[in-house]
């Protein structure tokens, strides 16, 4: 959206339009991490199962995001600078969030137990959690000790409006995806959690029954999961 | 009439989508042995780390003196004893060693009582040896020898024994003497929750509780 | 009133890494092979080694650290004495403390010992023991109490050692950023009291916080 209808840069011309995925999936990335761990903190505290679901269903999606950043930051910063990576405090900083999306999900993935899993997680990402700010700091210091500012990416130049207005908008529409998909998600792992019990079974039922006699009725809206 | 110092209720626990109880509630009370009983997987082990306060239970509550057992808890976790699969016990460790460190976590301290309980349990001579050298029935009874510590202290005793299949790779002896320490332990007033596959003749009165 | 159970946990943590003196040394010499492939991969050249001599001690005593905190919960969980602990009467998080600490002082201190010996191979230039010293007297600390929540967290699960060093290693980028931050200042005469202070920081938030989250840990680890 924002790819097509802001205008070119007048020093990078079009390469900057991936701008309008990047700084969006940059954002959201972290945003993720905080949200996965305000759903650890209710699963620690309250317990209650549905934070369990939503915290196993964000890390993927939230590693991915991280992943869409880095990538897109490369091949924005291949035309810019001539290299797919430089060692600067934003992109270290976004791949350290990377590998503690990694530990949460390879955590979640050895536990057995759903539940010890979930908690498990939530412990690992509130540590990671107060760790998120010391880490950026030192990753900033240690930057400013070994790259004496040939660029730096924390200066934006100001933006006109019809560009920052599409990247807010993008921004939006990120967050919305990441609300519908987890969304998504967590229905699909509720039922899959809660796959023995009576309402489950109701459902899978009356979905398989109106998809075999095909009447019609769109089956898959809240049965079938995805 | 006594009161029930120990009191489950509702108790409801299920591993990974398998129910292992719902609705379990019983009360213990002073001077009681319950065994429960159930086969393979019920749920046996479960339900005594639960009334040790390791594991919490998915719904329910387990009360010690009226009050719940995670609450406040210091109270409870002195006047009880668990034993589980594992005794605690460790193998670079001799038993002098091991049941000092055990009697610590209490907050008690050795004077003389672990070599007497170590000569009772038949374990003379060996209070020196890194457990790792025993046999699998000699560190048994090492981690057994904490009965015996504490039944001979009435004030600081542990009142709830929680045992978890205490007479495996037991010989006939020693099934007698444990035998005889519940009993003198459930004549004092204390309690014990026992899973084990072996009947004992015992001369206080008790419950069964069958999972599964 | 509760000094005795400290004490006796502390006797007990020493008896045992005395018993079995290959958890002490096997680190040890891990360490010491980690920083001989530098020279032998890299260049021997005393200049170049000058230059990496810090961060290079540095990230192998990270490294051979990670080896021994995988065995920091695992022998009490298997035979049960980690139950035992958990149950205490005794405050859990003080002995979980002394635990890490001990843990610390038999595993790690070591290594630290050796440390200005493969400075000295390393061409470490002279002004910079003191830090090299001084960070990691303050840093490996850290590393011991941030590990030991993941050393709870994968302690009953049966390949967990890749697993910890997985979930850990990222939270120790901002210690080895400062640790070599100190040391690189200190070859250049400059000022690292900032850094020092830094890592005082952490180690005292450390020392109060984590022992509460790795029994945390350990209890949810106990469940499954």
């Amino acid at each position: 959206m924002g790819l097509a209808f802001a205008p070119a840069d007048y020093q990078q011309g079009n390469s900057f339009r991936i701008m309008y995925i990047h700084v969006p999936a940059a954002i959201l990335a972290q945003s993720c991490y905080m949200s996965m761990s305000v759903a650890g903190a209710v699963v620690l505290i309250w317990r209650i199962k549905l934070a369990e679901m939503v915290l196993k269903c964000i890390a993927p999606f939230g590693a991915s995001v991280t992943f869409l950043a880095l990538v897109t930051g490369g091949i924005w910063g291949y035309p810019t600078w001539g290299t797919w990576w430089v060692w600067d405090a934003r992109s270290t900083s976004m791949l350290i969030l990377l590998f503690l999306y990694f530990g949460v999900i390879a955590l979640q993935a050895a536990i057995a137990n759903p539940s010890g899993a979930a908690r498990a997680g939530a412990l690992l990402a509130l540590v990671g959690v107060v760790n998120i700010p010391i880490i950026k700091y030192s990753v900033e210091w240690w930057n400013t000790l070994h790259q004496p500012a040939t660029f730096t990416l924390t200066e934006k130049p100001a933006m006109p409006v019809e560009m920052w207005l599409p990247l807010l908008i993008m921004v939006l529409a990120f967050y919305l995806i990441f609300t519908v998909v987890l969304i998504m998600r967590t229905r699909n792992e509720i039922l899959v959690r809660e796959h023995k019990t009576n309402w489950v079974r109701k459902l899978v039922e009356a979905s398989g029954s109106t998809n075999s006699s095909n009447t019609g009725t769109p089956a898959g809206h809240n049965g079938s999961g995805q | 009439m006594p009161q029930a110092l120990l009191r489950a209720e509702n108790l409801r626990f299920e591993y990974d989508d398998l129910l292992l109880f719902e609705q379990l509630s019983f009360s213990v009370m002073p001077g009681e042995v319950v065994y429960i009983e159930g086969p393979n997987g019920s749920g046996k082990t479960t339900l005594l780390k639960i009334l040790s306060g390791l594991i919490d239970p998915i719904e329910g509550q387990v009360y010690w003196q009226d009050k719940p057992i995670n609450r406040g808890a210091r109270t409870y976790q002195q006047a009880m004893l668990y034993q589980g699969h594992q005794s605690g016990i460790k193998d670079s460790l001799s038993a002098r060693e091991n049941l000092k460190w055990l009697m610590s976590l209490k907050g008690l301290r050795d004077v003389g009582q672990i070599e007497e309980a170590l000569a009772a349990s038949n374990l003379a001579g060996f209070e020196d040896i890194p457990c790792g050298h025993l046999s699998a029935g000699q560190k048994r009874r090492v981690g057994l020898a904490r009965l015996l510590i504490n039944d001979d202290n009435h004030q600081t005793a542990e009142k709830l024994w929680i045992l978890d299949e205490p007479f495996t790779a037991i010989d006939k002896s020693g099934v007698a003497a444990l035998e005889a320490t519940i009993n003198k332990h459930a004549q004092r007033g204390g309690m014990v929750m026992i899973t084990t596959h072996q009947e004992m003749q015992l001369t206080v009165p008790t419950q069964r509780i069958v999972l599964g | 009133m509760y000094w005795y159970s400290i004490k006796t946990m502390i006797g007990r943590e020493l008896l045992i890494a005395a018993r079995y003196p290959a958890e002490v040394l096997n680190p040890l010499v891990f360490f010491l092979m980690v920083v001989t492939l530098f020279p032998l991969g890299i260049s021997p050249e005393p200049e170049f080694l000058a230059k990496i001599a810090g961060p290079v001690i540095w990230i192998a005593a990270l490294l051979a650290m990670m080896l021994s905190l995988d065995s920091l919960f695992k022998n009490d969980f298997d035979d049960g004495s980690l139950a035992q602990l958990l149950i205490t009467p005794s405050p859990l998080a003080v002995l979980i403390l002394v635990k890490v600490l001990t843990h610390w002082f038999t595993t790690v201190f070591p290594i630290i010992l050796l440390a200005p010996l493969l400075g000295a191979m390393l061409q470490l230039p002279a002004e910079g023991y003191r830090a090299l010293l001084l960070t990691l007297l303050l840093g490996t600390p850290i590393i011991s109490l941030i590990g030991a929540i993941g050393a709870a967290l994968t302690v009953g699960l049966h390949r967990g050692g890749v697993l910890l060093s997985l979930i850990v290693l990222p939270l120790f980028i901002p210690i080895l950023v400062f640790g070599t931050g100190a040391i690189e200042a200190a070859t250049l005469a400059m000022q690292y009291n900032g850094q020092l202070a830094m890592l005082s920081a952490m180690l005292l938030i450390a020392l109060l916080v984590t022992p509460i989250a790795t029994a945390a840990a350990l209890k949810i680890s106990i469940n499954n």
